[in-house]
Order: C-alpha cells, then structure tokens, then sequence
C-alpha cells in the first residue's frame, strides 16, 4: 500500500508574527520558515504504518512555490520515499488544493491520504475534510489514535472531538487528519539527511494536472487583534459599582 | 603557632556547639529531610536581635582551613540606620521581612546561607551613591545584589552585611538601531533584554541558561561568559561604557556609547569582572549584535574525547564566520539530563554515546548555511568524527537540543548534592582531568563533565546523594593543582566570590594579588564592598 502525505510550508511555529505595515498579511519575508507541525505528525505517522510493514511507500506531497522543495527535503530527511512538488505561484485555497490532490490520487493511487488537521498560517481545517468528499472516501479527522488491520483494510481511528474521544472505524482507501497527541515527530538523522539528497522529488505544474486556481475569497485586510488594557486596583465596593455601571456597562 | 591552637580549641568548642545545634535546628530545604553534614548554618540561629551577629561561620563540607570569621571593624545595624534609610528610599524599599530576608540571604544552589537582616532596593543611582556614603561612614558592610543565581557564593552576605539589590532599577534608557547600541540599567533581567531587542532586530552577544532571572549589571560585575562567547567574544569588549558607584558615594559616570575612546585609562574594565568588590555598576552600554535570520543547529555523537576535539578544529575553519556555539557534554550528564528533567527527549535514543557535541551556526542567508552545515557533518560523519546525528529543522525542535545542554545544572541540583567547578583548560587536557577524578572517586560520587568546549571552558561537576567532606576531600586542593599545573584557571567563568576567595594563588602571580589588593585599598579604603571575598583573606590584614 502507498501513504501520501500532504506537507505545507508555513511561518515556524515559535517565531513571533508581525503584520505587514500595509495589513495586506503577515510578514513572511526574512523570517524562518518549517513544515506544518500538524504534517510533521502526519508524516511521523505514515512513516511509523510503512515501518510496521504495513505500507510500502511513503510518498510526500507541498504545493507551492519553489521554496517548498525545502520542507519536502525535509519530510524525505525524516524518511518518505518519494516527494511530489505542485507548483504555483500564488497562496492556494484548500478547495483548490483539495481538488490538486485529488488528481495527484487519480495518478498515485494511494491506499491512504493523510494530512494535518490545519495549517497554523490560516488554520483552515478544510483541506482534508474537502479532499475527502471529492473522493468519496470516508474520513477521520482529529486522529490521535490510529490503529490499522491489514487483512480487514479498515482503520479504527481516535477522534478527539468536543465532547471527549470518538471511535471510528474507516474502510480503506481513506482521508486521516491528525491532531497534536497521536504522535511525536522524529529529528532528521545525518545519516537521513545524505540518502535524501539522491531521492526524487517529481515536479507537476498546474496545467499538467488540469486544474483552475480561482479563489473566490479575498483578503481584504489583516490587522493585529487589540492589545489588552493594563488591570486597575480598585479600593472599595463603591468604586466598583461605579466603574461596572459607568464604565463597562454592565449594570 | 598560637594562632593554630587557638583555631584547635576553638573548634573543639565549636563542635560541642554545634553538637547542640545538630540537634535542634532544622534545615530541610538543604538536608532533602536527611539529617547529615550541613553545608551552612548559623550558630546563633534563634537569636534575632538586630545587634546581635554571628561571630563564626563554619562551613561544614568544605576544608578546615576555611573558617571565615566576621571582621571586627565593621558596625552592625541599629534602629536609627532604619530610619536613615527609611527616609531616603521610602518604607517600600527597605525591607526587613524575615520570609524575605531568607530568600534574598540564600543562593541560587542553597550552598551558602547570611543572616543580614536588611535589603535595600534603590530606583535610582543617586539613591544608590546615598547607600553606599552612609554606609561608608557608618562602616557598615554591604553586599551588591542582583538576580542572586550567582554559582560560588559572590551574591548573598556571608554575615550580615546590608544587601543593596538593584531589581527595582530596570529600565531600559536607550537604544540605538543604526548602532546596535543598547543603554539599560543594571536591574535589567537579561532574558527582557533579549525579548525587547529581539522586537528591533538584535540579541545581546551573550546568553546564559540563567537568563530569566539573571540582571546585566551582575552579569557585567562578573563578566559571564555564556553560550555565545565562542562567536561575539567577552563583555570586556562588548560593553561599550558603564556607571556605578564607588564605596564612598561617588558616581563614576563611564557611560560612553562610542565604539573607540583612547582618551586615559579605561577603568571601566575594572568593574568587569571584580564581583562587585570595587564598585557598585548602576548603569551598562552594551553594544549589541544584529539578529541575522538564519539559525541551525546539530546535536551530535562522538565515541571519545579526541573526535570531540578535532570536530571542534574542523568546525572552526569549515563552518569559520557562522559558528555562534561549540557545546559538549559527557554522557554522565546526558544521562542525568533525561532522568531528572521534565519533558527532555533524547535526540538520538538508538542508543548511549560517550559524547554529545551541540553546534549552533548564525548566519544571513538560510540556504547557504544550511548547506554549508550538512556539508560539514556529512564530511565529518564520513571521516569517522562523528558516530551520529540530528539538525533540527524548526524553532522547537532547536530548543529542545539547548534545553538539554542548559539544563544539565538544573538536573545537577535535582540529583542532590553537587559540587562544582569552573575550569579554563588546554583543549587538549580537558577531559583527561574528568578521567582522573573518577578513578580518584570511585565509588564515592559521579563525575560529571561538560561545557563551553569551543572556548575551552570545563564544567566539572562531582555529584553525590549527600553533602561528604571524604569526596570534597578527594576534589580539593587535587583539581586546583591539577588546574595549576597546566596553567589552567581555577575559575574560568563563574568568579570567584566566596567559595574560591583563597584560591586565586593558583592561577595568579603573587605580585599580580598584590596589586589588586592595592587597587581594592585605593577604591574601598574601608573594605565595605563584598568583603570576604575574591581576593584572599590574607591580603585584608
């Protein structure tokens, strides 16, 4: 069975976001950029499935600009087999890429899709959600758990949902999106990092794969939420009745 | 000879004393519950009167020949002394509150305890130069504070001198963008240095794992090293000026913002580095260092110390202008590392190596140093350097690579009790001394070796359940000769505050401790600034 992963490129977790004078976005330019952690924990996940023996290959996905390769350096560092590079030059909405990955599994043929639940730029939470509609596949999104029968092809996965965990059972082929507990992701070995630098990584362009990217939705402005106003020590009850009445209004 | 058996009586009386302590005082936060050799303890504990002082602090663990005794000529507080000071800083920052006292009284690693019964907090220097004249006059002995986390007893009184901590003066006066030149006062915590220069584009040229407590005025009175020191060199030349106060209330204003001044003597350097002994610092011009983007970082495995070396050697002419750090540590500590500390991962859990080797590179353009770095390890990993390893390959994953190496000294003082040492040695020699005192110790303790191996820096740590004078004995003096002998120093970045104030012999020329004694005379004619310690007790009288 093959595993496909998606992985995006996004502004590192742990760097402290500016918005750009302009407020057209975030301030990307000169500022360190990694995988998704969400995708770091898919991809530790597909690759711990093929390490089981259960898979055969791992094969990792980033669209994008030329930039991505790096992140996909990275996934096949951490031991995916094969990368694929969809490439455009504008910020993609997760319908399109949804619709991108669908046409990449008409071509792969993959027994398993996963992806992060959400990026941590736009925090969407659609792409896998939406992939597996257009595929007709069942999906299990919020994974923390995930547990695979080979002779079955089903997978049982833990959801963590509002009100605690939910158990599903999938029929493969399916769409898992995974959250923060279901794994660990491993460090890039030396030892890794030299046999990535001869594996492929297959380069698709837009036109190849027949798909439009029309977004239908315009950022019109980004702008930093407000800051929050010092605390005040009051002295006595009257002056806080005073300022709930006169000030916050809310008696 | 009278004076040897004077000290003989005196402890045999000492000991029958402090037979009758043992018994009825209680020390939990030092003896973990054990009841053992105390490393510190008052004598006349229950005795709280505001005159009343201890007149011996005999200091259980460490070698008979260091009994410090209290120096006569120095005055003790009484109540119109509170009320001068009340009067000139405010009852806000004067305090006397005994849960306060304790904690301002003791340092960071519980080794060494005062009994002062006042802390002062000035906001400003004119305040502090008003402290210091009256003191003089009054010949009261005074202790410069900062963030306390101090490893050789330098920041907490050894009696009851009068702490001055500066924490309350904390701002930020000045920063330059063109320049990189940043003026703060002393009580500034250098992890909201970093913070604030990180928001304009800098980081300060040193970094310390002490850093969310520790205030640049203390790291400036003893000239910290840190992790960075290998790339943006000491303070000596980073700190571009700086103010404080000498032990008579004068104010020496050096605070200068220029990057070249040959005009006379540059005293500022005098302050750097003496522990607080001649001045007390109120204001620094540190120059700061550009943030540049990129950052990587490798955590590697060597199988023995000369791989280590000569991977040190390597990396200083393959990766040249963008090493910022050269770490190691053995795997005694690795090992106390992921046993003591919450929530530190083993980056390579295949298996134990001998050694762990962290290099950091900063550079400006994130591809060019990637490349050149793991064009490095490979050919190191190739020619047999290194037996493995990682490159983190987001933020996170490079905190946790430092998390372990900063976290070693924490994991030291979870394990029990430990004694440290800071050495500068020949790179080469290093590790042998760590060897050595293993067989010495044997059974008795673990020895513990890491540190700063790209500036030659040893920490050599010996840790033990509890407190033993027969494992100190096998430590000291050995480590300091050993030290001496390959013209080492006894304290390569730690100071020497009380815990090393006899030791300077080893690493200094007695003309050269003559002189500093004479500089000591020249600006605290009266030796109220940190008395009993950096230079040896021998040169006061």
């Amino acid at each position: 069975m093959k595993i496909m992963v998606a992985v995006k490129r996004v502004v590192d977790y742990a760097v402290k976001i500016r918005v750009k004078p302009d407020k057209s976005g975030v301030e990307t330019q000169n500022v360190k950029m990694s995988m998704n952690p969400f995708c770091e924990i898919a991809l530790e996940e597909a690759l711990k499935i093929k390490e089981s023996g259960l898979a055969k290959e791992v094969v990792a996905v980033s669209m994008g600009p030329s930039n991505c390769v790096d992140t996909l350096r990275t996934g096949l560092a951490m031991g995916a087999d094969r990368a694929i590079h969809v490439e455009a030059s504008r910020d993609l909405v997760p319908l399109t890429v949804a619709k991108l990955l669908k046409k990449l599994v008409e071509i792969e043929n993959p027994g398993l899709l996963i992806l992060g639940k959400q990026a941590i730029d736009d925090d969407c939470n659609q792409t896998g959600q939406m992939i597996a509609g257009l595929l007709g596949w069942p999906q299990g999104t919020f994974a923390s758990k995930v547990v695979f029968d080979k002779e079955k092809q089903v997978a049982t996965v833990d959801r963590e949902v509002d009100g605690g965990l939910e158990t599903l059972c999938l029929d493969l082929p399916a769409v898992i999106t995974t959250d923060l507990r279901l794994n660990q992701p491993r460090y890039a070995t030396l030892p890794n990092i030299m046999k990535a630098k001869s594996k492929p990584i297959k380069k698709f362009t837009l036109e190849e794969l027949n798909v439009e990217i029309k977004s239908d939705i315009e950022v019109v402005q980004v702008i930093e939420p407000p800051k929050r106003k010092a605390g005040v020590i009051l002295s006595s009850v009257d002056e806080l009745i005073d300022k709930l009445k006169n000030e916050a209004h809310v008696i | 000879m009278e004076k040897l058996r004077a000290t003989s009586s005196l402890r045999r009386s000492l000991k029958s004393i402090l037979n009758r302590q043992l018994s009825s005082v209680s020390e939990p936060r030092y003896l973990n519950g054990k009841r053992s050799c105390q490393p510190t303890f008052n004598l006349i504990r229950d005795h709280r009167n505001l005159g009343e002082a201890n007149p011996i602090l005999y200091r259980c663990f460490s070698s008979v020949s260091t009994v410090v005794q209290r120096n006569p000529s120095f005055s003790t507080l009484n109540p119109d002394d509170i009320s001068y000071f009340k009067q000139l800083l405010g009852e806000k920052s004067v305090i006397q509150d005994e849960d306060r006292l304790e904690t301002v009284n003791t340092d960071w690693m519980h080794k060494y305890k005062g009994s002062s019964k006042l802390l002062l907090q000035p906001r400003t220097t004119e305040e502090v130069a008003q402290i210091l004249k009256y003191c003089n006059s009054r010949r009261l002995a005074v202790v410069p504070q900062g963030g306390n986390t101090g490893l050789v007893g330098g920041s907490v009184p050894v009696f009851d001198e009068v702490i001055v901590n500066l924490g309350s003066m904390n701002n930020i006066i000045s920063f330059d963008k063109v320049s990189g030149i940043l003026v703060c006062e002393a009580g500034c915590i250098l992890e909201n240095l970093i913070s604030f220069l990180d928001n304009q584009g800098f980081i300060m040229p040193l970094d310390l794992g002490a850093k969310g407590s520790c205030q640049i005025g203390g790291n400036v009175s003893t000239n910290a090293g840190g992790l960075r020191l290998v790339r943006y060199g000491s303070l000596h030349g980073n700190v571009l000026g700086l103010e404080a106060v000498l032990a008579n209330g004068d104010v020496l204003d050096m605070l200068g913002t220029l990057r070249k001044d040959n005009t006379g003597y540059d005293l500022k350097h005098l302050f750097v580095g003496s522990e607080g002994s001649l001045g007390i610092v109120t204001k620094v011009s540190i120059l700061t260092p550009p943030k540049l983007s990129s950052e990587n970082i490798a955590f590697l495995a060597c199988r023995d110390y000369s791989s280590c070396q000569k991977l040190l050697m390597e990396a200083k002419r393959k990766l040249g202008e963008i090493l910022s750090a050269f770490e190691f540590l053995d795997i005694q500590a690795m090992d106390l590392v992921l046993n003591h500390l919450d929530g530190v991962r083993n980056p390579l859990p295949a298996t134990m190596h001998n050694f762990y080797v962290l290099i950091e590179t900063t550079g400006s353009d994130e591809s060019y140093d990637r490349e050149k770095l793991e064009a490095f390890l490979l050919s190191s990993m190739e020619g047999g350097l290194i037996s493995d390893g990682v490159i983190a390959q987001d933020i996170n994953q490079a905190s946790s690579f430092w998390r372990i190496r900063e976290g070693v000294p924490e994991a030291l003082m979870k394990a029990g009790a430990v004694y440290k040492y800071d050495l500068s040695l020949p790179v080469e020699k290093m590790y042998d001394l760590v060897d050595d005192m293993r067989t010495r110790l044997g059974d008795l303790a673990r020895v513990i070796g890491y540190g700063h191996l790209g500036d030659g820096n040893l920490h050599l740590n010996v840790s033990a359940a509890q407190y033993d004078d027969r494992i100190l004995e096998q430590i000291e003096p050995y480590v300091y000769e050993w030290t001496s002998k390959h013209r080492g120093s006894i304290s390569a970045e730690h100071g020497l505050g009380l815990m090393k104030a006899n030791k300077i012999y080893y690493s200094k020329s007695p003309e050269t401790v003559k002189t500093m004694g004479s500089i000591k005379k020249l600006l605290d004619p009266n030796g109220i600034l940190n008395p009993y310690k950096v230079l040896p007790h021998s040169l006061n009288s």
